[in-house]
C-alpha cells in the first residue's frame, strides 16, 4: 500500500520542481528586458463578453496603429477569461499571470468585481494594474499600484445632477441598477441635484439581471416627475429600459430622460433606435466628438477590427488610452525590468489628448481626470449620435455622498457654453482628496 | 384604481411572455419527463433566426413565426434522432449533463456567429401601436402575447387530452413497454412531441426578444424562469403552466410597482409558497 503513495509523492515533487524551474525560465524571458508581457483579464465569455470585445477592439486598434514593439521590446498580450462577475476567477488568473507568467502589467478589468479581487495581487506582486473600464469609485484606493484610464460613475453623474438643477428641473425620480456602480451613480447624482435645490421624489433600484422594466416605467410615469435619472449597464438592460420607456410614453408624459452615457452607448444606439431621440446624458466619450484625434481613432478602429465590428464605445477608447499610458511608461523606463514604483511615478500626472479630449491621471488618487460632456441624442445623416452640447472640463471624482461636509457643485458651471476654463475646476478638486480612503 | 388595472395588465402580459418562452419546456420536461436544459438554446436560436428572417430578409414577424415553428420542429426531430434518443430513457442526471453541454455549445456557437452584442427584432407596425380603452393605454404587442397564451394553451390542451396522439403520448410516457406492446409507435410519438417542443421554443424565443433582449447568454439567463413555470405549473399540465406563468408574472410586476425594494424576490417567495402548498405543482395530471 505504501508503494503507490510513495510514487505519488515522488511524482508530485518532480512536477513541483519542474513547475518552479519553468516559471523561473519564463520570468527570465519576461523581465530581462526582452518581451514586454501584458496580462489582460477580461470576461471573454459569458454575459459580459461584449465588454471584453470592446476592450480587445481598443487594444488591437492601438497596437495596429503604434506597432507591437515599444522601446525595442516586443509586446506580448496574454488574454485570460474571467467569465464574468466572478472575483475569485479573476484573482486566480491575476496570480497566475504575476507568479507564473511574470507579466509586466496587469490590465483589462472590464467589471468592478474583477478589479477589486485582483487588487491585492497587484500590491503583493508589485505589478502595475491598469484599469480599462471598471467604474466603481473605490477601486483605485485598493492598491497603490492601480491606475485608471476609464471613468468613475460619480464623475459623470454629478455634473448631470448639477446641470439639471440649473436648467429648471425641480422634481426627479431616479432608477438605477442595484449594484456598486448603480449606487455610486445614484448617490453622486442625488447629492449634486439636491445641492442645487432640486427635489428627489422617488428612488428605485432594479435588480441587476432584471429582464423587464414595464413596472418601473409605470411607477415613474405615475410619480409625475419633471425628469427621470437612469443608470443601468450598457447592453440588454439599457435596451430594455429604453423600450419600456418608449412603450409607456415617458417622453409624451413630459418626463425628460437624463442618464449616464451607459444607457446610450454608441455601439448600441442603433439597436435602441429612435426611442433615444432627445435623451440627455453625461459621459466622457462620444463617437461624435469632433477632434482630429477622434477621427484618427475611428479610422484606425475600423481598419483594425473591420466594418462589421460596428462602432467603438467608451470602453474601446479607455483601452486605447490605457495602452498609450503603458507604452509611455515603457518608453521612459527603457529596456530594463519594469519597476512598479517607478512606473506609478510616471503614471501620476501623465496627461495627453485622447480621442475623447484631454485626460490626466490625478497624482494623488491615480484616477482619471477628464472632460465630461453633456450630450443629446440627435439624428445626423440618418444615424443616431450623442451630440455634445456642453463641456465640464477637468472633472475629478467627487467625494462620496454620505460625508459630513456640505455638498458642493462639481466643476464646469459654464451654462450653455463649451468653453473650457484654464484651471482645474476648484469645486471638484478639493473634495476629491478625501476620496482616497 | 386605473394604475392598478394597468399594472395588472402588464403582469398578465409578462406572465404570458413567461409562458410563451417556457411552453416548449412544458412539453419536453412536463409531458415527456425529459430534462431538456438546452430548451433556452432552442429559444435563443429561434430568436436569432427570426432576426435573420425579419431584419435581414425583410419578412414580417407574422410570416416568420410559422416558418420557425416548422423549421425548428424539423431540427428538433433530427436532434432527437441522433442525440437525445441516447439519454431519453436513462437517468435524469444523464439528461442534465448532456443537455447542459448542448446549452454551452449553443452559447459558444451563437457568440461565434452573431457576436456578443444585443440583437433586436423589428416588430410589425401593427404590434407597436397603443390602444386606448376605457382610459387605459394598452400595448398591442402585450395584447398579442395574451392572445398567444390563450391560443397555445387551448390547442395544446385539446391535442394532449382529447386526441388520439395525446392519448398515445400519455401512455408512452407512463409506461413505454406496455404502450409499445399495445402497438403504439413509442419512438415516433416521442420524436413528434420533442419536435413540437422545439418548434414552440423557437416561436417563444422570437416573441420574447422584444422584452428580454437577445444575446448568447440568453440560454442561461432565463433558464430559471423556464424551470419555475414548469415546476410550479405541475408536471404534464399545460393549463397548470399557463396559470403558474400568469401568477408569477402578475406577482413580479405588481411587486416591482408597489414595493420595488422587495419586488425582485417576490417571484421566488411565491414559488416557495406554491411548492409548499402544491408540492406536485398547481395541476397534477391523474395517473
Amino acid at each position: 500500500m505504501s508503494h503507490p503513495a510513495f510514487l505519488r509523492a515522488a511524482v508530485t515533487a518532480v512536477a513541483l520542481v519542474g513547475a518552479v524551474s519553468c516559471g523561473k525560465k519564463a520570468g527570465d524571458d519576461g523581465k530581462g528586458g526582452g518581451t514586454l508581457k501584458l496580462g489582460v483579464i477580461l470576461s471573454l465569455s459569458g454575459p459580459f463578453a461584449d465588454v471584453a470585445k470592446q476592450i480587445q477592439g481598443g487594444i488591437k486598434t492601438y497596437m495596429k496603429q503604434h506597432g507591437d514593439t515599444v522601446a525595442g521590446r516586443k509586446v506580448e498580450v496574454l488574454y485570460r477569461d474571467s467569465t464574468g462577475m466572478a472575483g475569485e476567477v479573476s484573482k486566480r488568473l491575476a496570480q497566475e499571470l504575476v507568479v507564473t507568467e511574470k507579466v509586466d502589467f496587469l490590465t483589462g478589468f472590464g467589471l468592478t468585481p474583477e478589479a477589486l479581487a485582483a487588487a491585492p495581487i497587484a500590491t503583493e506582486g508589485k505589478t502595475p494594474m491598469v484599469i480599462m473600464n471598471a467604474a466603481t469609485a473605490i477601486i483605485t484606493s485598493k492598491s497603490p499600484y492601480i491606475v485608471r484610464f476609464s471613468l468613475t460613475l460619480p464623475q459623470v453623474s454629478a455634473p448631470l445632477g448639477d446641470w439639471a438643477a440649473k436648467n429648471g428641473i425641480k422634481k426627479i425620480a431616479t432608477l438605477v441598477s442595484d449594484y456598486g456602480p448603480g449606487h455610486d451613480a445614484e448617490a453622486a447624482f442625488i447629492k449634486a441635484f439636491t445641492a442645487g435645490g432640486g427635489e428627489i421624489i422617488d428612488s428605485v433600484r432594479s435588480p441587476p439581471q432584471n429582464p423587464e422594466f414595464a413596472a418601473f416605467a409605470q411607477r415613474i410615469k405615475d410619480a409625475h416627475p419633471d425628469a427621470v435619472f437612469v443608470f443601468v449597464p450598457a447592453g440588454q438592460q439599457s435596451v430594455a429600459v429604453m423600450k419600456s420607456f418608449q412603450e409607456r410614453g415617458i417622453a409624451e408624459a413630459g418626463i425628460k430622460l437624463l442618464c449616464t452615457g451607459d444607457l446610450l452607448d454608441d455601439h448600441q444606439l442603433a439597436t435602441i433606435g429612435d426611442a433615444a431621440l432627445g435623451a440627455i446624458s453625461t459621459h466622457h466619450y462620444s463617437v461624435a466628438h469632433d477632434s482630429p484625434e477622434n477621427k484618427a481613432f475611428l479610422d484606425a478602429y475600423r481598419d483594425a477590427n473591420g466594418a462589421e465590428a460596428g462602432l467603438p464605445n467608451f470602453m474601446s477608447v479607455a483601452a486605447y488610452d490605457a495602452m498609450e499610458g503603458i507604452y509611455r511608461v515603457v518608453q521612459k523606463l527603457g529596456s530594463g525590468k519594469i519597476d512598479a514604483d517607478k512606473a506609478m511615478e510616471i503614471f501620476k500626472g501623465m496627461s495627453f489628448t485622447s480621442p475623447r479630449g484631454p485626460i490626466m491621471i490625478d497624482p494623488e488618487t491615480r484616477d482619471i481626470v477628464q472632460t465630461v460632456y453633456l450630450r443629446k441624442v440627435e439624428k445626423a445623416n440618418g444615424e443616431l449620435r450623442n451630440v455634445e452640447q456642453q463641456a465640464f472640463p477637468n472633472m475629478k471624482t467627487p467625494a462620496p455622498a454620505p460625508g459630513g461636509e456640505p455638498p458642493r457643485p462639481p466643476g464646469g458651471e459654464a451654462k450653455g457654453s463649451a468653453e473650457p476654463p484654464k484651471e482645474p475646476a476648484k469645486g471638484s478638486a478639493e473634495p476629491a482628496k478625501g476620496s482616497g480612503k | 384604481m386605473a394604475a392598478f388595472i394597468s399594472v395588472l395588465f402588464d403582469g398578465i402580459a409578462y406572465g404570458s411572455l413567461l409562458f410563451v418562452i417556457s411552453v416548449g419546456m412544458s412539453v419536453t420536461l412536463g409531458l415527456m419527463r425529459f430534462v431538456n436544459l438546452a430548451h433556452g438554446a432552442f429559444a435563443m436560436f429561434g430568436g436569432y433566426v427570426a432576426y435573420e428572417l425579419v431584419n435581414r430578409a425583410g419578412l414580417s414577424l407574422f410570416v416568420a413565426l410559422p416558418v420557425l415553428l416548422v423549421g425548428f420542429a424539423a431540427v428538433g426531430a433530427v436532434l432527437e434522432r441522433v442525440l437525445y434518443r441516447w439519454v431519453s430513457r436513462t437517468r435524469p442526471l444523464d439528461q442534465v449533463l448532456l443537455t447542459i453541454g448542448v446549452a454551452f455549445i449553443a452559447t459558444a456557437i451563437a457568440t461565434w456567429i452573431w457576436g456578443p452584442d444585443q440583437h433586436s427584432i423589428a416588430l410589425p407596425a401593427a404590434l407597436k401601436r397603443q390602444l386606448h380603452v376605457f382610459g387605459l393605454d394598452l400595448n398591442v404587442y402585450r395584447l398579442f402575447l395574451i392572445a398567444m397564451i390563450v391560443a397555445i394553451t387551448a390547442v395544446l390542451h385539446v391535442l394532449i387530452e382529447r386526441t388520439r396522439f395525446g392519448a398515445q403520448l400519455r401512455a408512452a410516457v407512463d409506461h413505454p413497454e406496455a404502450a409499445a406492446g399495445l402497438g403504439i409507435p413509442v419512438d415516433r410519438v416521442f420524436g413528434l412531441s420533442f419536435a413540437l417542443g422545439s418548434g414552440l421554443a423557437a416561436v417563444g424565443g422570437a416573441l420574447g426578444v422584444e422584452v428580454l433582449g437577445l444575446d448568447p447568454s440568453f440560454t442561461f439567463k432565463y433558464m430559471v424562469y423556464f424551470l419555475l413555470v414548469v415546476v410550479v405549473g405541475g408536471q404534464g399540465s399545460i393549463v397548470g403552466s399557463a396559470i403558474a406563468a400568469i401568477s408569477l408574472g402578475v406577482f413580479d410586476v405588481v411587486g416591482k410597482y408597489y414595493v420595488p425594494g422587495a419586488g425582485a424576490f417576490l417571484i421566488y417567495a411565491l414559488m416557495v409558497i406554491l411548492l409548499l402548498v402544491f408540492p406536485h405543482g398547481l395541476i397534477r395530471r391523474g395517473r
